[in-house]
């Protein structure tokens, strides 16, 4: 007997995310985020979510749409462009709560949640400003002989998880192809339901045709559902399939910073769906190399 | 050969902090200090460990902007963060928005954390390299905004913050230097607070006061930083960074 399929659809996975809940985005900065997914939540009613994210376009865009209420992270990136111009602003006007860990403490908080533990100490966050500016971390004392006293790192247990990958079959199977895995196993691990946005959905036979065993960072027991959406990072990196859409990222970053130049970016970008998106960024590719 | 300029001083200065390091793991953050990094590899220690800043540990050292280069290893963040920063092999030199007489740094935001004036990266790996390994930073232009008495945020720690945070805060605490546009300091003044190692050359004690918020300790009279040798100069400027990328940082005056 085969195990079922567990392909859906972009609204379908959507569906599934429930106001107030608290999910995990995979990725890192602006590298391999599943952006198609986030502009799916961006079109729905959602609202109040708590998004833990290594945070990128992901969370500004979150934020800008008022769609996040509460973020933890441990920096917001565009890597290229260094401030992520949309979480700046929430950030200033104070339109979230928000909970930042250095990036170190971060992992150790998935990988708690993944061993489904309450918290595992480390050395990273004492004495720094991280522990005095979130009053739900406290520290923990060696019962051993060194008496050392660690910060006790809470798990971020997430509700959802939402990663993309190169490649994956519709059993959730997912690999990465390029140089980094980044966390996406861990967010995977730490949340109730996982799910997987991939450029392509191909025969399990197909994984390991080309790409070494190791690619295969997910195995089917960490996903819920797998969905395919071709060019889902774009404006993030997803090498080799392809690298950052950087024209398109300084756009984006240019936009963020009026109302009126970011209203009519939301207006030619964001107003449709998944489709209307890929073809205005084609659009947008067609006329900056004309 | 003459007609040094002050971004080739930075360089050397930022080479001699990796010196004695041995073989570990260097991670200079930016661009004078990726340059500095590859000068030190090139020359007093061949053993520093470089990547190519994402996932590619690289055996030689590329120019400036380039990352093409034999891989000798894989260095992915996850690694970074939960093996190589924690086994303290490494010496991270970061940028920072702001650092203190005390040698703590911020690259998180100005104004108070609840809600700041203007928002930087947030804390990063600032917390957990002090901790680890050893950090030096760089701060491409020293300024009374820049070198400050006490940071707004603490994401980098100096030693009185370790120390009061006990002696797992202290055990493998080492902020090694600063180094500026201006000249090279570290923490080693009364209750490790901010010294003169040297001034660059152009450059008075005088002026690097005017140009700072804070005190800054000086022993006794404070040297000029080194002259790069004939041998730094060629790889500087005809193997490491043959366009002149650390001009953009560091203008010629």
């Amino acid at each position: 007997m085969r195990a079922p399929s567990k392909e859906l659809t972009i609204d379908e996975v959507v569906g599934r995310i429930e106001r107030g809940m608290t999910v995990g985005i995979g990725g890192w900065g602006s590298r391999r985020k599943p952006m198609a997914l986030v502009r799916a939540i961006l079109r729905s009613d959602l609202t109040d979510l708590h998004v833990v994210s290594y945070a990128g376009p992901d969370v500004g865009l979150l934020l800008a749409a008022g769609k996040a209420s509460r973020v933890t992270y441990a920096f917001a990136t565009l890597d290229s462009i260094p401030l992520e111009p949309l979480f700046s602003k929430a950030r200033v006007d104070g339109t979230a709560e928000f909970r930042e860990w250095d990036e170190g403490m971060f992992q150790t908080g998935l990988r708690a949640a993944a061993q489904r533990i309450s918290f595992l100490p480390m050395r990273a966050g004492l004495g720094s400003a991280v522990l005095e500016n979130d009053p739900d971390l406290h520290t923990v004392r060696s019962p051993y002989d060194d008496q050392e006293e660690l910060v006790a790192v809470p798990a971020l247990n997430l509700d959802v998880a939402l990663v993309h990958m190169n490649r994956a079959d519709e059993l959730g199977n997912g690999q990465y192809l390029g140089p980094d895995p980044y966390f996406d196993d861990l967010f995977c691990m730490a949340a109730r339901e996982a799910y997987v946005s991939t450029e392509q959905i191909i025969d399990t036979a197909g994984l390991t045709v080309d790409a070494p065993l190791q690619s295969l960072l997910l195995n089917r027991t960490m996903v819920t559902g797998v969905v395919e959406t071709p060019n889902g990072a774009h404006f993030t990196d997803c090498t080799p399939t392809y690298g950052r859409d950087e024209k398109f990222q300084k756009a984006y970053a240019t936009a963020a910073k009026t109302p009126e130049d970011w209203a009519a970016f939301h207006e030619r970008f964001l107003s449709g769906d998944e489709a209307a998106y890929q073809a205005a960024v084609t659009a947008f590719r067609e006329a900056a190399s004309a | 050969m003459n007609d040094v300029t002050r971004s080739e001083y930075c360089a050397v200065a930022i080479a001699d902090c990796f010196a004695d390091d041995g073989e570990i793991m260097g991670s200079p953050m930016g661009l004078l200090p990726t340059l500095g990094a590859r000068l030190a590899k090139n020359t007093s220690n061949p053993a520093l460990m470089l990547t190519d800043g994402e996932a590619r540990i690289l055996r030689g050292t590329p120019p400036l902007g380039q990352s093409g280069d034999v891989i000798e290893g894989w260095m992915p963040f996850r690694l970074v963060l939960e093996s190589v920063v924690p086994y303290g092999k490494r010496h991270v030199m970061m940028g920072a928005t702001q650092i203190d007489r005390h040698g703590n740094q911020n690259i998180s935001a100005i104004g108070p954390w609840e809600q700041p004036t203007r928002q930087l990266l947030g804390v990063r790996g600032a917390p957990g390299n002090t901790v680890n390994n050893r950090t030096s930073y760089w701060v491409p232009k020293h300024s009374p905004r820049v070198v400050v008495e006490q940071v707004d945020i603490a994401s980098g720690i100096g030693r009185a913050r370790a120390e009061a945070a006990g002696p797992a805060a202290t055990k493998f605490h080492d902020v090694h230097r600063l180094v500026t546009n201006l000249g090279v300091f570290d923490f080693g003044g009364p209750g490790h607070t901010m010294r003169f190692v040297s001034v660059h050359p152009g450059v008075t004690v005088d002026e690097v006061r005017a140009a700072s918020g804070c005190e800054i300790h000086a022993d006794n009279d404070v040297p000029e930083t080194r002259t790069p040798t004939d041998g730094e100069l060629v790889l500087i400027r005809e193997l490491l960074d043959p366009t002149k990328l650390r001009e953009r940082e560091v203008p010629s005056e």
